[in-house]
């Protein structure tokens, strides 16, 4: 295993401090760092929307984009094309400044939640020891910018999309965070790179009993609701809001919510396959050592975006086989049986912690 | 008569002395909007989520066809209808020419009457499977809506061949049909019979046993039989409600009465009822067509008529059946070439009439399943 991403940012961090002073060097590895986000930020938008594209049309029995590039590969670059080109309006009554910001909040807030993930076996750009609580509580803000652009808009429909995005998004933080908390009784640390070791002899859905894959099931429902996916597409419902609180932005100002909408998916994704998958963690069972050793080959960038690829498809597959629920029943579905459900599960998984049950 | 819309564009031009609690807000559903499918406007009074009052608003694609009838010809005046409801134009058609048959009194050859009910029936299926793709796209589940048009598309295949055109068909003439079938009519009805026989399989466990549609329309919009009745409800959203009101049992027309087929009644008056019959009745749909397919008599296409045609003095009506109830032509003659006054009674204009009553109380999430449910084509309603 000599050729790795860790290997790669470590030489670059050596060759850094070594050529510059501490200070520079930091600002170089700052602007790096920005510039790697950015450029995965894009290359997420292209692959997820192509993505979803394709899983839609398979599963609508129809061929998708195929005409910009190879089997229409290049549609997301000329629809992004298009709506740069567009005028990005804002309406006459609505709250300029606020309108404004709406999407870059949004925005912002996914590009900071990109921080703490570990894309690769030693790649991250902060192995904060806090990571999956940030994670928690920076993902929360992303409502403040729902809210704001539907309440600046001054639109009815945008209105009526923010209040019912603002109780969900609230509502199901509580079920993804206890869903969370289950696996980190069982791993005893908030840090990332702790997590994901911890599940070196197996990951924690196959080590965790009942209690993980409840807790597993009942996070990918929330976080669904949290990205305002169909079925819990509440905020958005085109066929009850036309487009719910986004309903007055257009050009650019629109692409960075769609943008924001898809890396959401993917962090979410990502945090799901880190806590439940093993992360960048190949597949391990207990003492079969061949096994195991053959499964090492695999690089384990592939495994962590095998795993997040797999989850992401799952929601996709969600969203195209589902109706959407009412708000009440989507709220009822919340209050009256996740977050019970998820409370009792953790306790169970914290006897299950305490007494050492698990594999 | 146009109404001044009541349109609050402002958020801060409602009343702030009233408060939270006084104040309504009122949403413009349409003319552009995707669950209208079509241009129906709704003015809707919201207490929150919940609807206090909806006050549906016509006329953007109203065409005058009644008028523009006086002035056609006995032949003309009938494809003027099938731009009414052009989901289920054959059955439009059929009416008009059973109306000026009636006037007329010509007997129609066999043939004829078999190929009308073929196709009435293939309407029927039509027009449902799009109402089941774009009923489900109401509720959120946006795949059904293309299964739906796979399967319609055959039956739009079949059309294009025999009557030369896919939606607006203008098959019917007074006195029978206005070509012979298609060669490969059976064949391809049986390779459609075929098809859709899994497929409606396929549309129930992707739709009717799933929980979150189950939830959406079960105990949602609920209407009792009696004010069905007194809204004029008819077709299917009235026998979701227990009504008998299938034209086809109640007033047979042409060879429906030597057919095998059930009048779908349901009594859960909910949204899930309604969705349910409709299902049944493709079910029926195609059994009437495999009763048929085999059985076309040989004969003629078309009685013989006179180039121009006149109705002697007097009134006229018939009804059939449309996929989304009952449609009458009412005819005043006056022993002209032109009819004098001409009445359709659309299925949809009656059934929107009660969505006011139905829809009150409940969720705007709802407002769409139960416009769904009572599946409007808005150039019916507003013709």
């Amino acid at each position: 295993m000599g050729f790795g991403f860790e290997n790669i940012t470590a030489s670059i961090h050596n060759w850094l401090y070594n050529t510059f002073n501490p200070s520079i060097a930091l600002l170089i590895e700052f602007i790096l760092v920005a510039i790697c986000i950015i450029t995965l930020f894009s290359l997420l938008g292209l692959v997820l929307i192509m993505m979803e594209r394709k899983v839609s049309a398979w599963m609508q029995v129809r061929l998708g984009p195929n005409r910009v590039g190879p089997k229409g590969m290049f549609q997301t670059v000329a629809d992004t094309l298009k709506l740069i080109i567009k005028e990005g309006m804002t309406p006459d009554g609505a709250d300029k400044f606020l309108f404004n910001l709406a999407p870059f909040i949004v925005m912002i807030v996914a590009m900071v939640l990109m921080a703490p993930i570990m894309f690769a076996k030693g790649f991250q750009i902060w192995d904060i020891n806090i990571g999956i609580l940030f994670f928690a509580s920076v993902s929360s803000v992303s409502v403040i910018g729902i809210l704001m652009a539907g309440w600046a808009s001054n639109n009815k429909y945008s209105l009526l999309g923010a209040m019912r995005s603002g109780a969900q998004i609230v509502s199901y933080e509580l079920s993804a965070g206890l869903a969370i908390l289950t696996v980190i009784v069982l791993t005893g640390s908030l840090r990332i790179s702790d997590i994901i070791e911890s599940q070196q002899n197996g990951w924690w859905i196959f080590k965790g009993h009942i209690p993980v894959i409840i807790a597993f099931i009942i996070f990918l429902i929330a976080v669904t609701a949290e990205t305002n996916r169909a079925p819990f597409d509440m905020a958005e419902a085109e066929s009850e809001l036309t487009a719910g609180f986004h309903t007055e932005y257009s050009g650019m100002k629109f692409a960075l919510f769609f943008l924001a909408e898809y890396v959401n998916i993917f962090i979410v994704c990502a945090v799901g396959a880190t806590l439940f998958l093993g992360g960048w963690m190949p597949l391990h069972i207990g003492n079969w050592q061949g096994f195991n050793h053959v499964m090492d080959y695999i690089p384990s960038s592939i495994w962590f975006f095998g795993k997040t690829f797999f989850l992401i498809f799952v929601i996709m597959w969600f969203r195209w086989t589902f109706p959407r629920l009412r708000i009440d029943q989507l709220l009822n579905l919340e209050w009256k049986y996740l977050l019970p459900i998820s409370m009792v599960n953790l306790l169970l998984a914290t006897v299950i912690a305490i007494a050492g049950w698990h594999f | 008569m146009y109404r001044q819309t009541e349109i609050i564009s402002d958020l801060s031009k409602t009343p702030p002395s009233e408060g939270l609690e006084g104040a309504d807000m009122i949403i413009n559903i349409g003319p552009q909007h995707p669950a209208t499918h079509g241009v129906l406007h709704l003015v809707i009074t919201l207490n929150g989520e919940t609807i206090k009052k909806v006050e549906p608003h016509l006329g953007y694609i109203h065409r005058s066809i009644e008028k523009m009838c006086e002035s056609l010809s006995y032949r003309q005046f009938i494809y003027a209808t099938s731009r009414m409801d052009y989901l289920s134009s054959h059955i439009n058609n059929h009416g008009c020419a059973l109306c000026v048959e009636k006037g007329l009194q010509i007997e129609i050859p066999a043939r004829a009457q078999v190929i009308r009910v073929l196709m009435d029936e293939l309407t029927r299926i039509a027009s449902h499977t799009l109402w089941w793709g774009a009923m489900a796209m109401d509720v959120g589940a946006l795949t059904p809506f293309f299964l739906a048009f796979r399967e319609r598309e055959m039956i739009n295949d079949i059309m294009e061949e025999t009557c030369g055109a896919r939606l607006t068909m203008n098959y019917m003439v007074p006195g029978g049909v206005m070509f012979d079938l298609h060669p490969n009519f059976q064949k391809k009805v049986k390779e459609f019979i075929t098809h859709f026989k899994n497929k409606i399989d396929e549309y129930d466990e992707l739709v009717t046993d799933n929980v979150i549609f189950r939830n959406r329309t079960e105990n949602v919009g609920v209407i009792s039989k009696e004010d069905a009745i007194s809204y004029g409800m008819s077709g299917p959203s009235a026998r979701a409600s227990g009504v008998q009101c299938d034209i086809r049992k109640l007033y047979p027309y042409e060879i429906y009465n030597q057919l095998q087929f059930e009048e779908i009644i349901e009594t859960g008056c909910d949204s899930f009822a309604r969705y349910l019959v409709r299902m049944k009745e493709m079910r029926q749909s195609l059994s009437i067509v495999e009763q048929l397919i085999d059985n076309i008599p040989d004969g003629e296409f078309q009685a013989k008529t006179k180039a121009v045609l006149k109705l002697p003095k007097g009134e006229f009506y018939s009804r059939v059946e449309t996929a989304r109830g009952e449609f009458g032509v009412y005819i005043v003659s006056e022993g002209g070439t032109t009819p004098y006054r001409i009445k359709f009674r659309s299925p949809g204009f009656s059934n929107l009439s009660s969505l006011d009553h139905i829809a009150r109380g409940s969720k705007i999430g709802d407002l769409v399943a139960i416009m769904g449910t009572l599946d409007f084509v808005i150039p019916d309603i507003d013709r």
